[in-house]
């Protein structure tokens, strides 16, 4: 995995940050533990990957009761749980709602959060480490204590039930940990290059945005990567606040399949697949980044 | 915190000029800093608005006698006003040590800590375990590091609504169990099993973001460091002891911290997994949340009291977990 080695920072941050811990090679590991490695890890990613196998195997159940019964979904699998939720219920609404307001999250998020990380990593303004602190807590806020008085706020403001109001309120709860994250990663970016910018002429915002930002792609990566993931799989917000159902998202969505009479698992767990898919895309696209954006924001922060 | 922080900029300050007045250093520090100003105001204003706010109200709340009866709201075009009373510390009083206290608050906080702790240890050990191994030489390593990380990409309700399928009777974990001849409890009725049950689900829900940055934090040891002890004649243990443990420490100091502060507030993996039932594996904000909304009449004022008190608790342990950090880099040089 050379991949985690090459990132742009790297440069700076010393020579030695750069070079992994790399094996000892003087000592050779036994082939007994090579072994026992393997099996580990190979215990490990089973039980990993188990529940998720499980849930796409139990949506090829054609019946309702099928999940009590695994055994004998073997026999009789079918897809036609997929076609029934795609063509049969709001499917894609859900899902475009879901796009626009993870994308939103996304977007709005991780700005918010690097010119915020970028402010507290570079200048030492009046009450930037309060910021901080104050970001910190904000982390430590019980869902229970602000979803009524944010309901409130979102309905004087006209924005219940819009996308808008959703991103903003998701972006509140994402951008704390991201401006700690970026932080981090900025402070291993030299000044230099921001020096070197505003020689050029750059002012503190074209540096930002010009030389910054394309350096920290991976942090940046990382910190989309949670932004999206949590508003994509966010339910208690996204009940509260949307209330038509045109405006449900994915996660809203999925409980109507369980009402009090009757019980869709099977459609239940289609969905689920169905929604795990792009997060899992959203996944394969960052993976590359996440340990070197994840160190240089764990490390330094 | 505030006299320390701005303690500190005085004292390096110190033997320069005399420091000018506070409204020029203002002044000079906005014309100076204007952008950074800029750059965090966006910031500030949303999480105003949608933390502090709400975080004001709440805490008004908890002085009141507020539920979903006697609160204002909208019926038709009539707006029916505020009718709750203003009780001062009585909602505090009658939550800590009122009758019932102890069935009501005092078993879920014991619980709670209790669920904070095992699952932040299981999320740090089986991280740092699995990250050392990954860390290694080793064929197919780039391929384990994807299926490792996969449960962080799973939607939590998805992965939770799969647990609750595979721990139902008869699903997929007993089967298992049953089939090597071990009991087979009832994962989701059983109180002691459902604890079992949701401390193992929060762990695999966890232990993904642990490994990647306890992986990335083994990545920036500088091997040198390795070489020499290895000079040194040190034990595997001890290379691990006394290179890899204090080559960990800032990551490891952050990610507890955060660990602690999302297990102590992780809702959705006990709500998904037991709905309103279980009473004896709800954690606070749990039951913080079935006060507020689970019930009728809904209690606002209680459940914004426990929310209060769950701020408290965590705003307590960071700082002096942040101290004892303070401390620890002090005494290790």
């Amino acid at each position: 995995m050379t991949t985690t080695t090459e990132r742009p920072a790297a440069r700076s941050a010393a020579a030695h940050a750069a070079r992994p811990a790399k094996v000892r090679g003087r000592e050779q590991r036994s082939p007994l533990a090579t072994v026992l490695s393997h099996l580990a890890l190979i215990t490990a990613s089973l039980i990993a990957l188990f529940p998720v196998v499980y849930i796409a195997y139990i949506s090829l159940g054609p019946d309702d009761m099928d999940y009590l019964h695994p055994g004998q979904i073997l026999g009789k699998a079918t897809l036609s749980n997929y076609t029934t939720v795609l063509n049969d219920t709001d499917f894609f609404s859900w899902f475009g709602n879901s796009v626009i307001v993870a994308g939103g999250t996304t977007v709005v998020g991780v700005m918010l959060a690097a010119s915020t990380g970028y402010a507290v990593s570079r200048m030492r303004f009046a009450g930037h480490k309060q910021l901080m602190w104050t970001l910190l807590v904000t982390q430590m806020f019980p869902i229970a204590v602000l979803i009524v008085p944010m309901y409130y706020i979102l309905s004087s403001l006209q924005l219940l039930d819009s996308y808008f109001g959703l991103i903003l309120v998701y972006s509140g709860t994402t951008v704390p940990y991201c401006a700690w994250l970026l932080k981090g990663y900025f402070d291993t970016i030299p000044v230099e290059i921001d020096e070197a910018g505003r020689v050029d002429g750059l002012s503190p915002f074209g540096t930002f945005w010009r030389l910054i930002l394309p350096l920290a792609r991976p942090g940046l990566a990382v910190a989309a990567f949670y932004s999206f993931l949590t508003a994509w799989a966010e339910v208690a917000f996204a009940s509260t606040f949307m209330l038509s159902s045109d405006k449900y998202t994915l996660a809203v969505g999925l409980q109507s399949f369980i009402s009090e009479h009757d019980h869709q698992w099977q459609l239940m767990a289609t969905t689920s697949v169905l929604i795990a898919l792009p997060a899992a895309l959203v996944f394969y696209l960052v993976q590359r980044h996440l340990v070197t954006g994840l160190t240089a924001g764990a490390a330094k922060s | 915190m505030a006299v320390a922080v701005q303690g500190a900029p005085g004292k390096s300050r110190r033997g320069r000029e005399p420091r000018p007045g506070l409204v020029q250093r203002l002044k000079l520090s906005y014309s100076k800093y204007w952008y950074a100003y800029a750059m965090i105001a966006p910031v500030v204003i949303v999480l105003g608005v949608l933390v502090g706010y709400p975080l004001v109200r709440g805490v008004y709340l908890t002085l009141t006698d507020a539920t979903s009866l006697n609160t204002g709201r909208q019926i038709g075009v009539n707006h029916i006003p505020d009718s709750f009373n203003f009780v001062g510390l009585h909602n505090y009083a009658d939550v800590l040590w009122g009758p019932g206290s102890y069935d009501r608050f005092w078993s879920h906080f014991v619980w709670t800590i209790a669920w904070t702790a095992i699952c932040v240890v299981l999320h740090y050990t089986i991280g740092l375990a699995l990250a050392l191994l990954l860390n290694q030489k080793l064929r197919g390593r780039g391929l384990y590091r994807m299926m490792l990380i996969l449960p962080w990409a799973v939607p939590t309700f998805v992965t939770v609504f799969s647990w609750r399928l595979m721990l139902a009777d008869g699903g997929a974990i007993n089967g298992i169990l049953g089939s090597v001849g071990l009991p087979e409890p009832g994962w989701l009725s059983d109180p002691l099993a459902q604890k079992a049950a949701a401390i193992t689900v929060n762990t695999w829900v966890g232990v993904p973001f642990m490994m990647v940055s306890l992986l990335g934090g083994l990545q920036s040891i500088p091997a040198e460091l390795y070489e020499a002890a290895e000079m040194d004649g040190a034990s595997p243990w001890q290379r691990f002891r006394y290179v890899t443990l204090p080559g960990l420490r800032t990551v490891s100091s952050t990610v507890v911290l955060l660990g602690v502060i999302w297990t102590f507030n992780q809702f959705a993996v006990i709500f998904l997994l037991f709905g309103n039932g279980a009473p004896d594996a709800q954690i606070l904000v749990t039951w913080a949340y079935r006060l507020g909304f689970g019930q009728m009449p809904r209690d606002y004022a209680q459940s914004a009291t426990y929310g209060v008190l769950l701020l408290s608790l965590l705003i307590v342990f960071t700082s002096f977990y942040r101290r004892w950090l303070a401390r620890n880099e002090q005494a290790n040089g």
